[in-house]
């Protein structure tokens, strides 16, 4: 991995009237790492989350990507940056097919609005897409239109949207909420399977501890809007603070 | 300035009975998300019925009472159980094409059915005139502007004191968290159209005298109760007396003072105006986009 | 496209070529006339079935075609600049409406765009200088093309006709184009559209330009077609009868708009002239709309995707029965 980061959060700060959900948080997150986000309910990682993607205006700080500075872009203008997202609540198309849901994620990326109106009805993202539905191995449901699949597979419809564009940073909310607990292994192995193959980075808001120890590089804790620790999970799991506050013993 | 001072109490008094459509239109919205195309032909509806009873000898106080009944059994309880429930959970297209038809058969029917002139209806109030101040004004606007209002108040009383009225506000603003509380939700909105069928007859009542009844009076009318509804703040209830008050009075300086022509130009602007800078209306909360 | 379908398609263009030839003058203009709906609807399709927009404003646009159309005949200016001309402004003003589209969501951009409807009806009722008022304006022309005269009802059915295919198979290749998916997603989640880098600005300014346009070529033709137009067709009713026509047929539906124009034009001509209803066509009419929408709230066109669903429901549970029993049958063995 090389030395300059791909995120750069410095001094994040948003706070709602009196409460000040993200209170001066900074962080590091390294090309091709997995950075998890851990902390209690109401420790501000959903704040800090759509900050990060443009939904809310920061009070103040500096998101840095590449280099840039980011801070007060909009959600359109960081897809084209190269940032992807999954939904906590899932958010597929779900009157298009599996197919063109990925294919729909990634076409913007393909030329002018004006050339796309030429172009083929699947933008030539057809291969991509049958590629990583293979990957996913939902090949059997690809043609089905996307609000009729259970909720396992429309999670992974939903992650696979946001990977079509190969955007450089991918944030990922809550992955697990809802999974049936005996996929969720599957679902870390497939996220590894991503990291390594694409070699983008991610930050993973998650609330199930074995799934963030076993997947995140890295991980921070929040609690109260500040960042209480950064490090391995090992370090993470030996910290006597974070134990206390959050972890139980 | 007394010719003014004239147009605005007239105007009040108009304002007012638009109000009270208004008033309807906007609790059908909060309470079922149902967008009533055909709102003002529930105000024409019991105009012709109350002639109606009144043609068989009935007294204009029996003709109200029967056609109140009448109203909240079918424009509130067949609109609801026929119309709306099958449709709401499709969206709001189905519902405001679903209105359009009603209204275009309410309309056409009683042409066909009844007759397409106007037909004279008799005024709750005498035929006085006052004069305060040099101003005259007449019996009839005083007295309409004041039970319009009262009624307008009475119900927004209802809502905020009344237990039932409470629990129909609760359904209004999230329907899930009322029904987890125990509201009988469906009861509770059968309510919001019950009282917008009792609203409309009195619209009726009190709007006919003037305008007198015809199988299309319920086409300006349901226009301007959807202007005030908008202007007023169509997630605020207070909101539409509001709007109907300055519709009123808007229309009637326009009419004197710009050129009848654009009397209704005059309604569209501040209507206009209002959506492009407060979208949710002079009273209304701001409606968060969800994510 | 599938075989059947190309063969469908052959039989209706084989019926419309040649059915006016069986009908009286009355019948052929009747016909003009649903093919112009049709393309006004489509183009309401557009903004409100594929791009999930609300317009109620659509007449408008009907009617800024067909004055722009009529008033430059009158300067002497062809049909066949008219004609673009028309639909050039209308994609204009369409981009202008869609601005407050972006800044207002729903029921309130539907009151928004009917406020537009009623604006654009005031300025046309009202400027007599250009639009000839409430008085309108009459002896508007046919064209002519390459020295043949359009003028008769037959020869203009054909002109509508080739148009209402040309502006079809441009719409079809548009929504099979990535602009289609495009729309769509900005109809089903548009939140989600752009984190995915769909511009919901573009795509929604577009949606309201496009469908603006169609409106305004049918429009044109409409003016020829009547060759007398005032402002009563293009107002806020007419525009809601628009909207009507499209949820009837189906929104999103390609097709919708044929049937849904041939519900809005055809079925009260038709009710009409049906033993015993006369004076009650339109009560009728309007009867009909409300029972059509709480049978097929997703309009016509969604008949063939609820047999779908029924069917593959039955399917899966007569597969879950099946499965009950069988697992009954191990269980008790």
């Amino acid at each position: 991995m090389s030395a300059a980061p791909l995120l750069k959060v410095s001094e994040l700060r948003k706070s709602y009237d009196a409460i000040r959900a993200v209170d001066g948080v900074s962080f590091e997150v390294r090309p091709g790492e997995i950075f998890g986000v851990i902390g209690p309910n109401g420790s501000g990682k959903t704040t800090l989350f759509n900050s990060m993607l443009g939904q809310i205006r920061p009070d103040a700080g500096r998101i840095e990507l590449q280099g840039q500075d980011v801070t007060h872009l909009g959600p359109l203008q960081l897809n084209r940056r190269g940032v992807g997202r999954t939904f906590q609540t899932l958010q597929v198309f779900g009157r298009m097919s599996v197919r063109d849901n990925l294919i729909v994620a990634a076409q913007e990326h393909q030329g002018s609005m004006l050339k796309r109106l030429f172009m083929p009805g699947d933008s030539g993202l057809g291969a991509k897409a049958d590629a990583l539905i293979d990957q996913f191995r939902i090949g059997h449901v690809a043609h089905k239109k996307a609000g009729q699949l259970s909720y396992g597979q429309q999670k992974l419809v939903d992650i696979g949207m946001a990977f079509m564009s190969d955007p450089a940073l991918v944030l990922l909310d809550e992955p697990c909420a809802g999974v049936n607990p005996s996929l969720v292994g599957g679902l870390s192995r497939l996220l590894k399977e991503l990291n390594e193959t694409r070699r983008g980075s991610f930050v993973v808001i998650e609330h199930n501890m074995d799934f963030v120890m076993d997947l995140c590089h890295r991980i921070m804790v929040m609690v109260e809007g500040r960042v209480m620790a950064i490090g391995t999970p090992a370090e993470i799991r030996a910290n006597r603070q974070v134990l206390d506050a959050y972890l139980g013993s | 300035m007394t010719d003014f001072l004239q147009l605005l109490l007239s105007g009040l008094a108009t304002g007012s009975i638009y109000a009270l459509a208004a008033l309807g239109f906007t609790l059908l919205w909060q309470a079922s998300g149902t967008i009533n195309f055909a709102q003002g032909e529930f105000v024409m509806l019991p105009a012709f019925a109350m002639l109606a009873c009144m043609s068989f000898g009935a007294p204009l106080g029996i003709a109200f009472v029967l056609t109140v009944l009448l109203a909240v059994v079918v424009l509130g309880w067949g609109f609801k159980r026929g119309v709306v429930d099958p449709l709401l959970r499709f969206g709001m297209m189905p519902i405001v094409v679903a209105t359009i038809g009603l209204s275009i058969a309410m309309r056409n029917g009683v042409r066909a059915g009844f007759s397409a002139e106007a037909h004279p209806f008799p005024n709750l109030f005498a035929d006085k005139i006052f004069n305060v101040a040099g101003v005259t004004v007449t019996l009839a606007d005083i007295g309409t502007f004041a039970l319009a209002v009262a009624i307008v108040l009475a119900t927004q009383a209802f809502l905020s004191r009344t237990v039932t009225g409470r629990a129909m506000q609760a359904v209004a603003q999230n329907t899930e968290s009322a029904q987890v509380l125990g509201i009988d939700v469906p009861r509770m909105v059968f309510y919001t159209f019950a009282i917008n069928a009792t609203l409309a007859v009195a619209a009726a009542l009190l709007v006919t005298p003037t305008y007198l009844a015809k199988f299309d009076m319920g086409e300006g009318l349901g226009t301007k109760a959807f202007f005030a509804a908008i202007i007023g703040g169509f997630n605020n209830s207070r909101g539409a007396l509001v709007g109907g008050l300055i519709v009123g009075v808007a229309e009637n300086l326009a009419a004197a003072y710009i050129s009848p022509a654009y009397k209704d130009a005059v309604a569209l602007l501040i209507f206009m105006l209002v959506i492009l800078f407060k979208p949710q209306g002079l009273l209304g909360r701001k409606e968060e986009r969800k994510v | 496209m599938k075989a059947r379908h190309l063969l469908l398609a052959g039989i209706a263009a084989a019926v419309l070529l040649v059915w006016p030839h069986f009908l009286k003058s009355y019948g052929i203009y009747l016909l003009s006339y649903w093919l112009i709906y049709i393309i006004a609807t489509m183009g309401l399709n557009l903004t409100v079935g594929y791009a999930g927009q609300k317009s109620l404003g659509h007449a408008a646009f009907f009617g800024i075609g067909a004055y722009t159309v009529a008033i430059l005949l009158k300067a002497g200016v062809s049909f066949w600049l008219g004609l673009p001309a028309g639909a050039l402004l209308c994609f204009a003003v369409g981009l202008v409406l869609g601005f407050p589209a972006l800044r207002v969501q729903t029921i309130y951009l539907a009151f928004a765009t009917l406020g537009f409807n009623t604006a654009v009806w005031l300025l046309i009722r009202n400027e007599e200088w250009l639009t000839g008022g409430t008085f309108g304006i009459n002896n508007i022309a046919r064209p002519e093309l390459f020295g043949f005269s359009l003028e008769g009802n037959k020869a203009y059915y054909h002109l509508v006709l080739v148009i209402t295919v040309l502006m079809g198979l441009l719409l079809w290749g548009l929504l099979r184009s990535p602009w289609g998916k495009a729309f769509t997603a900005l109809r089903d989640n548009p939140i989600r559209a752009e984190s995915l880098g769909v511009s919901v600005r573009g795509y929604t300014l577009l949606s309201f330009a496009i469908g603006a346009a169609y409106a305004g070529v049918a429009g044109g033709l409409f003016a020829s077609l009547v060759q007398f137009i005032e402002p009563a067709p293009f107002n806020v009713a007419a525009s809601i009868m628009m909207y009507l026509m499209v949820v009837v047929g189906g929104p999103g539906y390609f097709l919708g708009p044929v049937l849904g124009a041939a519900v809005g034009v055809i079925l009260p001509e038709w009710l009409r002239d049906v033993p015993g209803v006369a004076n009650w066509y339109l009560p009728a009419f309007g009867a009909a709309v409300v029972l059509l929408m709480v049978w097929l709230p997703d309009g016509l066109l969604s008949i063939p995707d609820r047999l779908k669903a029924r069917r593959e429901a039955r399917e899966a549970s007569a597969l879950r029965a099946a499965t009950a029993a069988a697992t009954r049958q191990e269980v008790s063995a």
